[in-house]
């Protein structure tokens, strides 16, 4: 979006960028990431974001859609987006090829407290499309590892194709400075690793709370019982972040539909630790 | 100030030469109702009856392009297709005669959130920074209205560039700001200063003839608390059947709706009114929705106007009391109702 390089008073913020699609991966039967380059090159030098921050993907002609950059700001050759076959833009985005050109409007909302997190253990715990943001700051954190503490990640998909990020999953079970476990909810032929439901398997990984922070993005249900499984290994409710999701437009606090009472998912979040939510009003 | 008087049989010839540099806008009369359309010469304003709409889409249209946008082949590569999109801004001059000081208030509302010094929405501010406001008293309010309930008053001038009071012979013009001066320079307008007493006369009586207003000051906490309450919602949406014809007629109802309309290789993206009563309002791809029921989007509506909106904006409540969302109910929610329930809730019902 233009808002880097222009003020807001004179910005356009329903205006996106031009950017080309220059990869496209297929991570799952529903998910195909897109690695985007914005046309301008003034525009993708002087792109700047944090973890955690979401833009919005125009199909022009079908729409625009909502998603997490899950490329890290260390890592600027492109911007990457996962997508999950859902909605209309979606199924239209996964109809694209390489070279294709897209909109983007990016970056929009808030993100994790990174530089508050500096010197704490960190426990992602990302169920299916749910990785996609912990993507963004884990790999953050892996090129700024001296600034971190110890680093868990537990992610956790259906079934080993529905697994995203394949490509990168071996790197992170053999790198020594940090720690990997996967899951599928059942038995699978080939499979070596976990099995069993995310907030399970987390009991029994059993990480300490102490001077930890537990970072979760997934289903809502899956959600529902890590938040107790958290609670259970003494996380309390402002050790939690997650990234939340609604259905929004305007992307910029406007439009009225993203709001849960008076904070806008778009502007206020998407990132709020469990304190955060538990003062909303519940309409999630 | 300049204060001014214009004969009845001049309005329309003013209107005219109003029209001859901006964009005119009129309540008309069409059929039961009155609605707000470009000045016509042909047609008489109708200046006496409440307008059955607010004239919110002199600012704000039902239907908005925000930009357009063309697939072309690119030249040197046919292999590729390259996307143009150009923005497209509305920045005609333009002037609302004879809608409400309510209506006019309205747009304040928009301001605090279309004009941040954060964001700008440029297409609202394009229109806006370029339209004036000639408001109307109201002499007599209907058993609906209650602009005093919400800081407004029949006379109010707070987004008026001119106001008219009506007298007898015509109407007495003032200018409120400095951009609705040039505005009152016709000749056909007279010296109004042997009238304005009269005017005043006129509007005191209109504010004497206000009901007294309840204090709104605990609604928003109050609404707020009333939150997971759900049979307070549940009683108070019962009769709602969700057509939204609230949100279409408020004047302070701004939430929206972004699409695309393509022809072959070229298109345009649209904002369009939306409406929160709407099932579809919060409806995620996933099939999640959440404000399922009735009674959930009613307490957004309600509270975004009585609580959300006035948290966040020092608060100023989003409703002008135009009573246009009770008046036009097919089965008479009333929006007043709600909120004096809500603060007369008892503190255990709250949760």
């Amino acid at each position: 979006m233009l808002q880097n390089t222009q003020t807001a008073k004179d910005a356009n913020p329903y205006l996106p960028s031009i950017g080309t699609i220059v990869e496209i991966i297929e991570e799952t039967p529903n998910i195909k990431t897109f690695r985007v380059v914005l046309n301008s090159e003034g525009d993708m030098k002087n792109f700047t974001f944090h973890p955690g921050q979401v833009g919005q993907l125009s199909v022009f002609g079908t729409g625009e859609s909502t998603f997490v950059i899950n490329s890290p700001p260390t890592r600027m050759d492109y911007l990457q987006f996962s997508v999950m076959k859902a909605g209309e833009v979606t199924a239209m985005l996964h109809t694209l090829s390489v070279g294709d050109q897209i909109g983007v409007r990016a970056p929009l909302g808030n993100w994790f407290p990174y530089e508050e997190l500096k010197g704490k253990d960190i426990v992602f715990i990302g169920g299916g499309i749910g990785m996609a943001p912990l993507r963004t700051l884990l790999l953050y954190m892996l090129d700024n590892r001296a600034d971190y503490g110890k680093i868990t990640l537990l992610y956790g998909a259906r079934s080993p194709e529905d697994m995203a990020f394949k490509y990168e999953l071996p790197d992170w079970l053999e790198r020594d400075d940090m720690e990997t476990t996967l899951t599928i909810d059942a038995e699978a032929p080939g499979w070596e690793h976990s099995v069993g439901l995310i907030p399970n398997v987390l009991q029994e990984m059993n990480p300490s709370s102490e001077n930890c922070m537990a970072i979760t993005c997934g289903p809502p249900i899956m959600i529902k019982f890590t938040l107790q499984a958290l609670a259970k290994l003494g996380f309390k409710d402002d050790q939690i972040l997650t990234t939340l999701e609604k259905r929004m437009k305007c992307g910029v606090g406007i439009c009225g539909r993203c709001n849960i009472g008076t904070k806008y998912v778009c502007v206020d979040g998407p990132v709020f630790t469990y304190a955060q939510l538990k003062e909303l009003p519940n309409e999630l | 100030m300049a204060v001014k008087f214009l004969a009845k049989d001049n309005l329309v010839p003013w209107l005219a030469e109003l029209a001859e540099t901006h964009r005119t806008i009129v309540p008309k009369r069409e059929g039961e109702a009155v609605v707000f359309r470009p000045f016509a010469k042909e047609e008489a304003p109708e200046l006496s009856a409440r307008p059955t709409e607010s004239p919110k889409s002199a600012i704000f249209p039902q239907c908005d392009t925000l930009m357009s946008f063309r697939y072309t082949k690119d030249e040197e590569d046919p292999g590729k297709v390259l996307l143009d999109l150009r923005e497209m801004k509305d920045e005609s001059p333009a002037v609302v005669v004879g809608c409400r000081s309510c209506d006019a208030a309205g747009f304040n509302t928009f301001d605090r959130v279309y004009m941040t010094d954060k964001i700008t929405d440029q297409n609202y501010r394009a229109r806006r920074e370029n339209t004036l406001f000639v408001t109307i008293i109201c002499e007599k309010p209907a058993t609906t209205c209650f602009c005093n309930w919400v800081g407004g008053s029949p006379t109010d001038t707070s987004g008026a560039d001119v106001r008219m009071t009506p007298l007898e012979d015509g109407w007495v013009l003032e200018s409120i700001t400095e951009k609705g001066e040039p505005l009152l320079s016709s000749t056909l307008l007279k010296d109004g200063d042997d009238r304005a007493g009269d005017a005043e006369k006129i509007r005191q009586q209109a504010k004497e003839r206000m009901p007294e207003a309840p204090d709104l000051s605990e609604a928003p906490g109050k609404v707020l608390a009333l939150f997971e309450n759900n049979d307070f919602w549940e009683a108070e949406s019962a009769k709602c059947i969700s057509c939204g014809a609230c949100t279409y007629l408020c004047p302070t109802c701004y939430c929206f709706n972004i699409t695309d309309e393509s022809s072959g290789m070229e298109g345009v993206r649209l904002r369009t009114w939306d409406n929160c009563m709407s099932h579809q309002f919060t409806m995620e791809a996933s099939g999640h929705n959440p404000r399922p029921t009735k009674a959930h989007r009613l307490k957004n509506r309600v509270g975004h106007k009585f609580s959300y909106y006035p948290n966040i904006h020092d608060g100023n409540i989003s409703c002008v009391g135009c009573g246009r969302c009770i008046k036009s109910c097919p089965v008479s929610v009333d929006i007043r109702s709600i909120v004096l329930h809500a603060i007369a809730a008892p503190a255990e019902t709250e949760k």
